[in-house]
């Protein structure tokens, strides 16, 4: 499904490289779970695959069921199927949460050749999705992620990506600033949405997403590559011992 | 105090193309406009208010040519039940205009005022311009109140069913059109006029509305698409006790556009609002010229204007709230923001405060930036392209002046021909 190979990344505006090979591959049906240090290049891999500008890619290639997402533009990646759920929801005054949640997903149908959702269809499916997600109708006539709480633009993010259906789902930081409710809400989310045609690539600080979301296969990260990978088990040895040990071993 | 030999001498050429109209009881009114244009002088560039602005076109004797345009859009308001007011190049066209017959209003032409015997309209005309020329000299207007050709006077003294649309057509490629139109709402009366069209060659409209106690007002306005037109406008309103005036403009293209509002709130309790947006792409230059005087306790004022510009656009913004001793617990507000869809483009703005009551809230704001690139990124990563994603954030820009307009048909229009501008600019 995602293939990523050798990606070398630096920053346009100052000589500084981020990524230094990564290699990585994700499978349809799997969740791999991307843990590291601060600064070890998490968050940057996520925009570089979204098509963030401020990036170089000086090496490698980066490849989704076919499609070579680094020669694409941000929406045509989205159409690819690519999804990334930010870390910082950005918020966008007098745009309509409906309004943007339409047109997104109209436009990447438009791109894909596929026909229009129409308003009726589009809103039968966007309220039942809301409502597992506890968001309700005042929430989806507001502008965009304005004035919501940290835990209501993290569930709106999860809503776009129930909308939209992408086959590859990148979660950046997806636990950070919610509480246990709410962290179990967003799994619960996630949880529903695995299936054997889409994979997951869940980037988080924290072991404890990774009790909701079960991953198959967990990589360290760190100085901009993928330094070990394993099974869940990983994450647990991080949680207990820190960074320090592996960053040792593999050194 | 003698004027600069310059511009007198400019004023006098422009004065000597224009004839006086004679014989109605504007008379009065008339010569004593001409005597406080010749007075003033018409603008020069170093004049405090027209250092954004350039006035040598407005200026100049004849109005440079300006083609006519086929916008190919359907009427602007057309679907809209109205009552159609028509002037073509400046002047009534009784043939094109309903019948001026509607309930709760009456309509007159200023030339018939006399014959017809409308003493409110006699006393108003040019009333009110002329105490808005201090503390701000507005020599357009003083000129319009002298020359202006034709215009109507609308008596409003009940709610009538539907909007007066006041259309001005352009037909003629050197048309210099001079209109004077005076409105009154009567205690408790409420009506929405609503004016459309490039007009002319190069137009001076001057509209003075007076708004008595518990009146409402709203005016929405749409200046044609015209791209070589010129027009200088001025609206002075008179706020009674509790009384609403609302005043929306939308202008798109137009070479030239300088739109001044003037409104003094001199009974409690009044609530003026003011707004415009505007898009323009290339030789494009657009002036909003607003001056709000608080005179009374309680009153409410808020202007709102936005532009958005690209490929070496201009926009000027010069606002004011002027607080008078005594104006207590007034509640001002004003903003002024330009989008710049590119680094060619400029705004120039002077928001200015002057307060003389310690019991107001008074808060302005003006700012010009690009377009947001991280809502941008935001919503091309879901799929929406580059160009639909800059117009969805350009049309959000908007909305704040938009959704001053209080009738919702009327918003979804303007948003409507905002939307099929920005799609023919992409």
């Amino acid at each position: 499904m995602l293939k990523i190979n050798n990606l070398h990344v630096k920053l346009e505006e100052e000589n500084k490289q981020i990524l230094n090979g990564v290699d990585l591959e994700v499978a349809g049906g799997e969740v791999h779970a991307i843990m590291g240090p601060n600064g070890s290049g998490k968050s940057t891999l996520s925009y570089v695959l979204s098509g963030r500008g401020g990036y170089v890619v000086t090496e490698g290639s980066a490849v989704l069921d076919g499609h070579d997402l680094l020669a694409l533009e941000p929406e045509e990646r989205a159409a690819a199927g690519l999804f990334l759920a930010f870390q910082y929801p950005v918020e966008i005054p007098g745009v309509g949460n409906l309004t943007f949640l339409r047109t997104a997903v109209n436009a990447q149908r438009k791109a894909r050749g596929e026909e229009e959702l129409s308003a009726t269809d589009f809103l039968k499916e966007v309220r039942a999705r809301a409502k597992t997600l506890k968001i309700d109708a005042e929430m989806l006539k507001r502008p965009v992620n304005v004035g919501f709480s940290g835990g209501e633009k993290k569930r709106n993010e999860i809503l776009q990506m129930a909308m939209l259906a992408p086959k590859m789902c990148i979660l950046d930081e997806t636990d950070s600033g919610l509480d246990v409710d709410a962290m179990k809400l967003v799994a619960d989310g996630v949880n529903a949405l695995r299936d054997k045609g889409r994979g997951f690539l869940v980037i988080t600080h924290y072991q404890r997403l990774l009790d909701h979301i079960k991953p198959d296969v967990v990589h360290i990260m760190a100085a901009g590559r993928i330094v070990k990978s394993g099974g869940p088990d990983l994450a647990l040895e991080v949680e207990h011992n820190g960074y320090a040990d592996i960053l040792a071993e593999v050194a | 105090m003698a004027l600069p030999e310059r511009k007198e001498s400019a004023t006098e050429l422009r004065l000597a193309g224009l004839k006086l109209p004679v014989g109605g009881c504007t008379d009065a009114a008339r010569e004593s406009a001409l005597t406080r244009v010749r007075a003033m002088g018409l603008p020069s560039r170093r004049d405090e208010y027209w250092k954004y602005t350039r006035p040598d076109t407005l200026v100049q004797p004849e109005p440079p040519r300006a083609a006519l345009f086929e916008d190919g859009e359907t009427p602007m308001f057309g679907d809209m039940d109205r009552l159609r007011v028509v002037f073509v190049d400046g002047v009534f066209d009784p043939e094109a205009s309903d019948d001026l017959d509607l309930e709760g209003v009456s309509i007159d032409r200023i030339a018939d005022l006399c014959a017809r015997d409308i003493h409110w309209a006699k006393h108003l005309y040019g009333k009110l311009e002329q105490a808005g020329q201090t503390p701000v000299e507005r020599p357009f207007a003083a000129l319009n109140t002298a020359f202006a050709k034709d215009g109507v006077a609308i008596h409003i003294a009940g709610r009538p069913s539907k909007p007066i649309s006041l259309i001005y057509v352009h037909e003629s490629e050197t048309s210099d059109a001079l209109l004077h139109h005076v409105i009154r709402v009567e205690p408790g009366a409420e009506a929405t006029i609503l004016e459309n069209g490039p007009a002319a060659a190069r137009f001076n409209k001057c509209m003075e509305i007076d708004v008595a106690s518990g009146g409402k007002l709203h005016l929405v306005r749409a200046q044609g698409r015209d791209h070589e037109r010129r027009a200088v406008t001025h609206v002075f309103a008179r706020l009674g006790t509790e009384s609403v005036f609302k005043c929306f403009t939308l202008t798109i293209n137009g070479m030239l556009t300088r739109n001044e509002v003037v409104v003094e709130l001199t009974g409690d309790d009044a609530l003026a609002h003011v707004a415009g947006a505007c898009v323009g792409d290339g030789d494009f230059h657009h002036d909003d010229t607003v001056f709000i005087t608080h005179d009374a306790v309680g009153c409410e004022s808020r202007q709102v204007f936005k532009k958005v510009l690209r490929n070496g656009a201009t926009g000027v913004f010069q606002g004011k709230i002027l607080v008078r001793e005594g104006a207590q617990k007034t509640d001002g507000y004003q903003i002024s923001q330009a989008l710049l869809l590119d680094g060619d483009s400029q705004f120039l703005a002077k928001p200015e405060l002057e307060i003389y009551a310690d019991d107001v809230a008074c808060s302005h704001g003006s700012t010009s930036g690009a377009i947001d690139e991280d809502a941008l990124f935001y919503l091309r990563s879901r799929g929406v392209p580059e160009g639909q994603a800059t117009d969805l954030l350009t049309l959000a820009f908007l909305g704040e002046a938009v959704d001053e307009i209080e009738d919702k048909d009327l918003a979804a229009e303007i948003i409507g021909r905002v939307e099929a501008w920005l799609l023919r600019h992409h």
